[in-house]
């Protein structure tokens, strides 16, 4: 219990540090938001009451109280560009860059953990080599570039789905999960190859161990000892590393949702930095930290189930 | 074991000494202006006079790639240096003399690396804005931590090694023992961690300029050659076919390098 608090306590501090930076960092910046609003038509008087109207004649810190309320709340401010509630405009692209992680995440865990067990046992053998070697490669790809190259193989060539032919999930489930297939491969690719390597010298590190031998002695299957003594072991340090890649998909979604011209959280980002529009900027942001931190939360929690010498030692 | 453990370091330093030429050639010479359009050879196809063919502007492509595989790596490059030396001094002070402050930045390093870089970068650009020396900037902050933390570690196993107590008896002054006295003995997990941040780096700078907010025209550049010719995907392959390899072999042949590096010298 004391665990769980203490967990729960630094989660709130850094989530409350981040907002905190992010707001500060773009309060700061040169350039003023109600002047590149009304862009020509921009007289002293008509900023001031724009000022006024957007509330940047207030300090910061009041500011940031306000806009922390308002967070809770569920309100983020409102865009410059769009002239509409940022919550809005973010509400409905969280669903595709959830289809993703999740797609992306579970296409890893199906194909990294088998791969990783498997060159871990053959550790040194032509199979293991060839595997590690095309690894090497694929780590050292662009994920764009494999988004690249799978509209011109699957789409363009063997016309398994049409490229810049998305499907909003509201039209219909099936094809908006179907068009994400591809997205999510492109991402899942490289972060597998660096799954099956941890994975892989993770187990390779176990099957020395005693209760390895012990587990074999009782008269278990190779898969058994495999899949239920040395994978449950070989998985702690994993564990941190499949916490980071969550993370890691969703920032990379921002960079796929472009390959694939998803009108997601991504487009949205990079439009926004680009027009300077700033709440919309910081509430993706904001909402994407809190999603990381929250992640390295549970992975925090996980880590204390599955190894409670974790908990002792805190 | 051993023959393997060689071909790495051949593959690596072959590669990355291959783009090295490239784009030193490239450097001095291309074999067409990069910018210089030709409305009569637009989507030429690969062939003797346009090895790598042109784009929807009908720039030659090959001496696009020769430049922007040289701009790829000044950004690789530069942010390196620019977060590797920041990194490593902060790590080694941090390291050696411990406390209060060692403590603060610690904490902060572990919130930056739960981040993905791309993403921190991203607010760096937002705040910035785009452009070749921003994205250095930007990634080069986001290198900062790793370096950092691989120096302290190393700082902290050796600070209370006796070669280290032995010079303090001889009254040797902190800094000179920092830069001289351990340093040095740092430089083999720091290359491999360089080699490390060298692939990221290309990558990044690709992805960022892929998106339109790293290197700005009229700079040629890899990521952005690739987000361009991707319209243009079904009739001209090749305009993304030969930035897209540029981008890997630089990427492969350091970490290839960094690899062989790393397990020659844990031999």
């Amino acid at each position: 219990m004391k665990y769980l608090a203490k967990k729960f306590g630094s989660l709130f501090l850094t989530l409350l540090l981040v907002s905190f930076l992010s707001f500060f960092a773009f309060s700061v910046i040169p350039g003023d938001a109600a002047k590149s609003q009304l862009g020509t038509e921009a007289t002293p008087e008509r900023i001031e009451a724009l000022q006024k109207e957007m509330g940047l004649d207030r300090p910061v810190l009041e500011r940031y109280a306000s806009w922390v309320t308002g967070f809770f709340h569920g309100d983020l401010g409102t865009s410059y560009s769009y002239l509409m509630p940022v919550g809005e405009l973010i509400r409905d692209k969280v669903p595709i860059t959830i289809a993703i992680t999740v797609i992306a995440f579970l296409m890893i865990l199906v194909v990294s953990i088998p791969i990783g067990i498997f060159t871990a046992q053959h550790a040194g053998g032509h199979l293991d080599r060839l595997i590690m070697t095309i690894n090497q490669v694929i780590m050292s790809v662009p994920g764009f570039f494999i988004g690249i190259l799978i509209t011109y193989l699957f789409g363009l060539i063997l016309k398994w789905f049409q490229p810049g032919a998305y499907v909003p999930i509201s039209e219909n489930f099936s094809g908006f999960i179907g068009y994400l297939v591809a997205p999510s491969a492109a991402i899942a690719l490289p972060r597998c190859s660096m799954a099956v390597k941890m994975l892989r010298s993770s187990v390779l590190s176990q099957l020395d161990a005693d209760y390895v031998r012990t587990a074999y002695s009782r008269g278990n299957s190779t898969r058994r000892v495999m899949y239920h003594h040395v994978l449950k072991n070989a998985l702690i340090p994993v564990l941190t590393f499949w916490g980071m890649t969550i993370a890691d998909i969703v920032a990379n979604s921002i960079i796929l949702e472009q390959v694939f011209s998803i009108p997601g959280m991504g487009n949205l980002l990079i439009t926004s930095i680009s027009n300077r529009d700033y709440p919309v900027v910081q509430g993706i942001l904001v909402l994407i930290a809190a999603l990381i931190i929250i992640i390295n939360f549970v992975v925090d929690l996980l880590y204390g189930r599955i190894d409670p010498r974790i908990r002792v030692k805190d | 074991m051993k023959k393997k453990r060689n071909l790495t370091l051949i593959i690596g330093a072959v590669l990355t000494a291959f783009m090295l030429l490239f784009l030193l050639i490239g450097f001095f010479y291309t074999p067409y202006d990069p910018d210089a359009m030709n409305g009569a050879a637009k989507f030429a196809a690969p062939s003797l006079s346009h090895p790598f063919g042109c784009d929807h502007f009908g720039r030659d492509i090959f001496s696009r790639v020769l430049k922007g595989t040289g701009t790829t790596f000044f950004v690789a490059f530069a942010t390196l240096l620019l977060g590797g030396t920041i990194g490593v001094l902060v790590g080694a002070f941090t390291g050696y003399f411990g406390g209060w402050i060692d403590e603060i930045l610690m904490r902060i390093n572990d919130v930056i690396v739960s981040f993905p870089g791309i993403l921190l970068a991203l607010v760096f650009i937002a705040l910035l804005g785009p452009g070749k020396y921003n994205v250095i900037l930007a990634l080069g902050i986001v290198f900062i931590p790793s370096f950092a933390r691989i120096t302290r570690s190393e700082f902290l196993a050796r600070k209370d090694m006796d070669y280290v107590k032995s010079a303090r008896l001889m009254g040797v002054s902190h800094l000179r023992i920092i830069f001289v006295h351990i340093l040095p003995n740092t430089v083999p997990s720091l290359l491999s961690m360089a080699a490390i941040g060298f692939n990221n780096a290309v990558l990044s700078e690709a992805g960022m300029s892929f998106l339109g907010i790293g290197v700005q025209p009229p700079d040629a550049s890899l990521g952005r050659m690739l987000s361009e010719s991707q319209t243009y995907l079904m009739t001209a392959p090749w305009g993304s076919v030969f930035p897209g390899l540029a981008v890997i072999l630089l990427a492969l042949g350091v970490s290839l390098l960094g690899d062989g590096l790393q397990k020659k010298g844990g031999n």
